[in-house]
Protein backbone atom coordinates (compact mmCIF):
# COMPACT_ATOMS: atom_id res chain seq x y z
CA UNK A 1 0.00 0.00 0.00
CA UNK A 2 1.62 3.50 -0.65
CA UNK A 3 0.43 7.07 0.25
CA UNK A 4 0.57 9.64 -2.48
CA UNK A 5 1.43 12.45 -0.53
CA UNK A 6 5.02 14.41 -0.96
CA UNK A 7 5.84 13.99 -4.59
CA UNK A 8 7.77 16.28 -6.31
CA UNK A 9 5.06 16.42 -9.18
CA UNK A 10 1.97 14.14 -9.79
CA UNK A 11 3.49 12.54 -12.80
CA UNK A 12 6.47 11.14 -10.78
CA UNK A 13 3.48 9.79 -8.18
CA UNK A 14 1.67 7.87 -10.73
CA UNK A 15 4.52 6.41 -12.03
CA UNK A 16 6.30 5.21 -8.95
CA UNK A 17 2.90 4.00 -7.55
CA UNK A 18 2.64 2.23 -11.02
CA UNK A 19 6.07 0.66 -10.52
CA UNK A 20 5.66 -0.15 -6.79
CA UNK A 21 2.33 -2.88 -7.97
CA UNK A 22 0.33 -1.25 -4.79
CA UNK A 23 -3.18 -1.63 -5.24
CA UNK A 24 -3.97 0.45 -2.55
CA UNK A 25 -3.43 3.91 -2.23
CA UNK A 26 -4.10 6.50 0.67
CA UNK A 27 -5.87 9.69 0.47
CA UNK A 28 -5.78 12.67 2.59
CA UNK A 29 -9.31 15.05 3.41
CA UNK A 30 -8.56 18.72 3.10
CA UNK A 31 -10.54 21.76 2.11
CA UNK A 32 -10.87 22.64 -1.45
CA UNK A 33 -8.54 25.74 -2.18
CA UNK A 34 -10.84 28.24 -3.12
CA UNK A 35 -8.04 30.35 -4.55
CA UNK A 36 -6.73 28.17 -7.14
CA UNK A 37 -8.34 28.54 -10.67
CA UNK A 38 -7.84 24.66 -10.98
CA UNK A 39 -9.41 21.74 -8.83
CA UNK A 40 -6.68 20.09 -6.75
CA UNK A 41 -7.85 16.95 -6.24
CA UNK A 42 -5.47 14.07 -6.21
CA UNK A 43 -8.45 12.32 -8.21
CA UNK A 44 -7.43 14.08 -11.56
CA UNK A 45 -4.69 12.09 -11.42
CA UNK A 46 -5.54 8.55 -9.99
CA UNK A 47 -7.51 6.00 -11.55
CA UNK A 48 -10.55 5.66 -8.90
CA UNK A 49 -11.03 2.12 -10.67
CA UNK A 50 -8.03 1.00 -10.74
CA UNK A 51 -6.50 1.97 -7.00
CA UNK A 52 -8.49 1.02 -4.32
CA UNK A 53 -8.50 4.63 -2.32
CA UNK A 54 -8.37 4.13 1.05
CA UNK A 55 -9.23 7.65 2.94
CA UNK A 56 -6.84 8.98 6.18
CA UNK A 57 -7.60 10.62 9.29
CA UNK A 58 -4.00 12.43 8.68
CA UNK A 59 -3.73 15.64 10.73
CA UNK A 60 -6.52 14.78 13.57
CA UNK A 61 -5.50 15.19 16.99
CA UNK A 62 -9.09 14.08 18.88
CA UNK A 63 -11.21 11.30 18.19
CA UNK A 64 -14.00 13.71 17.31
CA UNK A 65 -11.71 15.41 14.97
CA UNK A 66 -10.68 12.05 13.40
CA UNK A 67 -14.75 10.83 13.10
CA UNK A 68 -15.55 13.83 11.42
CA UNK A 69 -12.67 13.26 8.58
CA UNK A 70 -13.45 9.42 8.44
CA UNK A 71 -17.28 10.29 7.76
CA UNK A 72 -16.24 13.03 5.19
CA UNK A 73 -13.87 10.15 3.66
CA UNK A 74 -16.85 8.04 3.27
CA UNK A 75 -19.04 10.76 1.75
CA UNK A 76 -16.59 10.78 -0.90
CA UNK A 77 -18.30 7.77 -2.30
CA UNK A 78 -15.80 5.18 -2.48
CA UNK A 79 -16.09 2.51 0.05
CA UNK A 80 -16.10 2.28 3.75
CA UNK A 81 -12.15 1.99 4.64
CA UNK A 82 -10.79 4.22 6.82
CA UNK A 83 -6.78 4.45 8.12
CA UNK A 84 -7.62 6.05 11.12
CA UNK A 85 -5.12 8.23 13.15
CA UNK A 86 -5.65 10.00 16.24
CA UNK A 87 -2.21 11.77 17.17
CA UNK A 88 -0.99 12.16 20.09
CA UNK A 89 1.95 13.99 19.73
CA UNK A 90 3.46 16.80 16.92
CA UNK A 91 6.91 16.10 16.97
CA UNK A 92 6.58 12.05 16.75
CA UNK A 93 3.25 11.77 15.30
CA UNK A 94 2.93 9.11 18.20
CA UNK A 95 -0.60 7.66 17.88
CA UNK A 96 -2.81 8.86 21.23
CA UNK A 97 -4.43 5.31 21.91
CA UNK A 98 -7.39 6.81 24.02
CA UNK A 99 -8.58 8.57 21.21
CA UNK A 100 -7.79 6.02 18.41
CA UNK A 101 -9.90 3.46 20.82
CA UNK A 102 -12.54 5.90 21.32
CA UNK A 103 -12.67 7.06 17.54
CA UNK A 104 -12.41 3.40 16.17
CA UNK A 105 -15.52 2.31 18.74
CA UNK A 106 -17.64 5.08 17.05
CA UNK A 107 -16.34 4.30 13.72
CA UNK A 108 -17.17 0.59 13.98
CA UNK A 109 -20.57 1.10 15.16
CA UNK A 110 -21.02 3.45 11.99
CA UNK A 111 -20.38 0.48 9.36
CA UNK A 112 -16.60 1.78 8.95
CA UNK A 113 -14.27 -0.84 8.10
CA UNK A 114 -11.35 0.49 10.60
CA UNK A 115 -7.54 -0.06 10.08
CA UNK A 116 -5.92 1.69 12.96
CA UNK A 117 -2.38 3.37 12.72
CA UNK A 118 -1.17 2.56 16.09
CA UNK A 119 2.03 1.83 18.21
CA UNK A 120 4.36 -1.23 18.63
CA UNK A 121 2.68 -1.98 21.90
CA UNK A 122 0.89 -5.35 21.72
CA UNK A 123 -1.83 -4.88 24.50
CA UNK A 124 -2.87 -1.68 22.13
CA UNK A 125 -3.09 -3.83 19.36
CA UNK A 126 -5.43 -6.62 20.84
CA UNK A 127 -7.64 -4.10 22.51
CA UNK A 128 -8.20 -2.46 18.99
CA UNK A 129 -9.11 -5.73 17.60
CA UNK A 130 -11.50 -6.05 20.53
CA UNK A 131 -13.20 -2.38 19.22
CA UNK A 132 -13.82 -3.88 15.77
CA UNK A 133 -10.84 -2.65 14.05
CA UNK A 134 -10.62 -4.56 10.40
CA UNK A 135 -6.69 -4.29 10.42
CA UNK A 136 -4.27 -3.06 12.83
CA UNK A 137 -1.17 -0.56 11.62
CA UNK A 138 1.90 -1.01 13.81
CA UNK A 139 4.33 1.34 13.13
CA UNK A 140 7.74 0.91 11.76
CA UNK A 141 9.13 3.95 13.15
CA UNK A 142 7.76 7.84 13.42
CA UNK A 143 5.91 8.38 9.94
CA UNK A 144 8.89 10.31 7.62
CA UNK A 145 11.12 9.39 9.69
CA UNK A 146 13.13 6.87 7.43
CA UNK A 147 14.07 4.99 10.86
CA UNK A 148 12.79 1.36 9.16
CA UNK A 149 11.69 -1.14 11.67
CA UNK A 150 13.09 -0.22 15.28
CA UNK A 151 11.19 -3.04 16.92
CA UNK A 152 10.83 -6.14 15.33
CA UNK A 153 10.11 -7.88 18.27
CA UNK A 154 7.09 -5.80 18.86
CA UNK A 155 6.03 -6.45 15.44
CA UNK A 156 6.77 -10.13 15.43
CA UNK A 157 4.35 -10.75 18.55
CA UNK A 158 1.58 -8.19 17.12
CA UNK A 159 1.19 -10.67 14.08
CA UNK A 160 1.63 -13.64 15.85
CA UNK A 161 -1.34 -12.41 18.76
CA UNK A 162 -3.70 -10.75 16.73
CA UNK A 163 -6.68 -12.51 14.39
CA UNK A 164 -6.76 -9.65 12.32
CA UNK A 165 -4.61 -8.79 9.82
CA UNK A 166 -1.61 -6.32 10.36
CA UNK A 167 -0.13 -3.97 8.04
CA UNK A 168 3.44 -2.06 9.35
CA UNK A 169 2.62 1.67 8.54
CA UNK A 170 5.11 4.68 8.78
CA UNK A 171 8.88 4.73 9.10
CA UNK A 172 10.26 2.57 6.35
CA UNK A 173 12.92 4.23 4.88
CA UNK A 174 14.75 1.88 2.14
CA UNK A 175 14.23 -1.25 0.33
CA UNK A 176 16.11 -3.49 3.27
CA UNK A 177 13.54 -2.23 5.95
CA UNK A 178 10.55 -3.20 3.75
CA UNK A 179 12.15 -6.81 3.46
CA UNK A 180 13.16 -7.13 7.26
CA UNK A 181 9.49 -6.01 7.98
CA UNK A 182 7.71 -8.93 5.57
CA UNK A 183 9.96 -10.77 7.67
CA UNK A 184 7.97 -10.68 10.63
CA UNK A 185 5.23 -12.27 8.92
CA UNK A 186 3.10 -9.12 8.58
CA UNK A 187 -0.03 -9.05 6.23
CA UNK A 188 2.14 -5.93 4.24
CA UNK A 189 3.63 -2.39 4.22
CA UNK A 190 2.16 0.63 3.67
CA UNK A 191 4.96 3.18 2.64
CA UNK A 192 4.79 7.02 1.57
CA UNK A 193 7.72 9.10 2.11
CA UNK A 194 10.11 6.16 1.53
CA UNK A 195 9.24 6.52 -2.52
CA UNK A 196 8.19 10.39 -2.46
CA UNK A 197 11.26 11.44 -0.83
CA UNK A 198 13.58 8.88 -2.94
CA UNK A 199 16.24 10.72 -4.86
CA UNK A 200 14.55 8.57 -7.77
CA UNK A 201 11.14 7.62 -6.68
CA UNK A 202 10.31 5.57 -9.42
CA UNK A 203 13.36 3.43 -9.01
CA UNK A 204 13.28 3.32 -5.14
CA UNK A 205 9.32 2.36 -6.13
CA UNK A 206 10.50 -0.54 -7.86
CA UNK A 207 13.28 -1.34 -5.36
CA UNK A 208 10.51 -1.70 -2.68
CA UNK A 209 8.12 -4.38 -4.86
CA UNK A 210 10.95 -6.53 -5.16
CA UNK A 211 12.02 -6.31 -1.52
CA UNK A 212 8.48 -6.82 -0.13
CA UNK A 213 8.22 -9.86 -2.30
CA UNK A 214 11.52 -11.14 -1.05
CA UNK A 215 10.79 -10.15 2.19
CA UNK A 216 7.54 -12.64 2.34
CA UNK A 217 9.27 -15.44 0.56
CA UNK A 218 11.59 -15.38 3.02
CA UNK A 219 9.36 -15.37 5.48
CA UNK A 220 7.27 -18.29 3.67
CA UNK A 221 10.29 -20.15 3.44
CA UNK A 222 11.21 -20.60 7.57
CA UNK A 223 14.58 -18.70 7.72
CA UNK A 224 17.78 -20.99 9.68
CA UNK A 225 17.47 -20.19 13.77
CA UNK A 226 19.96 -17.82 14.89
CA UNK A 227 22.79 -19.05 17.19
CA UNK A 228 25.49 -17.16 19.00
CA UNK A 229 28.21 -19.77 17.90
CA UNK A 230 29.35 -20.91 14.98
CA UNK A 231 28.23 -23.96 12.81
CA UNK A 232 30.82 -25.10 10.20
CA UNK A 233 29.52 -25.57 6.89
CA UNK A 234 32.19 -27.62 5.45
CA UNK A 235 32.39 -30.98 7.08
CA UNK A 236 34.75 -31.06 10.04
CA UNK A 237 36.02 -35.22 9.15
CA UNK A 238 38.51 -35.96 6.45
CA UNK A 239 40.95 -32.92 7.28
CA UNK A 240 44.71 -33.87 6.33
CA UNK A 241 47.17 -34.59 8.78
CA UNK B 1 -34.05 43.58 2.55
CA UNK B 2 -30.36 42.49 2.06
CA UNK B 3 -28.63 42.26 -0.79
CA UNK B 4 -26.06 39.78 0.53
CA UNK B 5 -25.53 37.61 3.86
CA UNK B 6 -22.70 36.87 5.75
CA UNK B 7 -21.47 33.04 5.61
CA UNK B 8 -18.39 31.22 6.22
CA UNK B 9 -17.25 28.92 3.81
CA UNK B 10 -13.65 26.62 4.42
CA UNK B 11 -13.13 29.09 7.61
CA UNK B 12 -12.89 31.89 4.92
CA UNK B 13 -15.66 34.89 5.25
CA UNK B 14 -17.88 35.23 2.63
CA UNK B 15 -21.05 37.41 1.33
CA UNK B 16 -23.06 35.57 -0.97
CA UNK B 17 -27.00 36.19 -2.38
CA UNK B 18 -29.36 35.41 0.29
CA UNK B 19 -31.42 32.30 -0.63
CA UNK B 20 -28.32 29.64 -2.65
CA UNK B 21 -28.88 26.68 -2.50
CA UNK B 22 -25.86 24.35 -2.14
CA UNK B 23 -25.79 23.11 -5.19
CA UNK B 24 -25.74 26.35 -6.57
CA UNK B 25 -23.46 27.70 -4.43
CA UNK B 26 -20.84 25.17 -5.55
CA UNK B 27 -21.75 26.32 -9.16
CA UNK B 28 -21.10 30.05 -8.43
CA UNK B 29 -17.55 28.53 -6.96
CA UNK B 30 -16.95 26.28 -9.88
CA UNK B 31 -17.00 23.23 -7.94
CA UNK B 32 -17.98 20.07 -9.39
CA UNK B 33 -20.14 18.60 -6.74
CA UNK B 34 -18.80 15.12 -8.29
CA UNK B 35 -15.56 15.88 -6.67
CA UNK B 36 -16.26 17.79 -2.96
CA UNK B 37 -17.96 16.76 -0.12
CA UNK B 38 -19.99 19.50 1.31
CA UNK B 39 -20.31 19.69 5.31
CA UNK B 40 -22.93 22.43 6.03
CA UNK B 41 -22.69 23.38 9.86
CA UNK B 42 -20.89 20.77 10.62
CA UNK B 43 -23.36 17.76 9.31
CA UNK B 44 -22.94 16.18 6.20
CA UNK B 45 -24.82 17.28 2.77
CA UNK B 46 -25.16 14.29 0.93
CA UNK B 47 -24.91 14.81 -3.17
CA UNK B 48 -28.81 14.30 -3.83
CA UNK B 49 -29.74 17.12 -1.51
CA UNK B 50 -27.58 19.73 -2.25
CA UNK B 51 -30.38 22.05 -4.47
CA UNK B 52 -32.37 21.06 -1.36
CA UNK B 53 -30.61 22.91 1.77
CA UNK B 54 -30.05 26.89 1.42
CA UNK B 55 -27.54 28.51 2.74
CA UNK B 56 -28.69 31.02 6.02
CA UNK B 57 -27.00 33.91 7.16
CA UNK B 58 -23.78 32.73 9.70
CA UNK B 59 -23.64 29.67 8.32
CA UNK B 60 -20.29 27.56 8.37
CA UNK B 61 -19.51 25.89 5.14
CA UNK B 62 -16.45 23.06 4.56
CA UNK B 63 -15.84 22.31 1.42
CA UNK B 64 -13.22 19.72 1.07
CA UNK B 65 -12.01 16.47 -1.06
CA UNK B 66 -8.72 14.10 -1.70
CA UNK B 67 -5.61 15.53 -1.44
CA UNK B 68 -2.00 13.41 -1.39
CA UNK B 69 -1.17 11.92 1.91
CA UNK B 70 0.49 8.93 3.59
Amino acid sequence: MVGTGKYPDNETMVRAIDASGAEIVTVAVRRVDLDRSKDTSVLHHLDSKRFFLLANTAGCYTATDAVRYARLGREAGFNDFVKLEVIGDEETLLPDVQGLLEATKILVKEGFKVLAYTNEDLVTALRLEDAGCAAVMPLASPIGSGLGLLNPFSVRTIKRRLRVPVVVDAGVGTASDACVTMEQGVDGILMNTAIAAAQHPIAMARAMRLAVDAGRAAFLAGRMPRREVAFPSSPTEGMLD
Amino acid sequence: MTDTIDVVINGEPRTIAPGVTLLELLAELALDPRAVVVEHNRQIVRRPALGDVRVAPGDAIELVHFVGGG
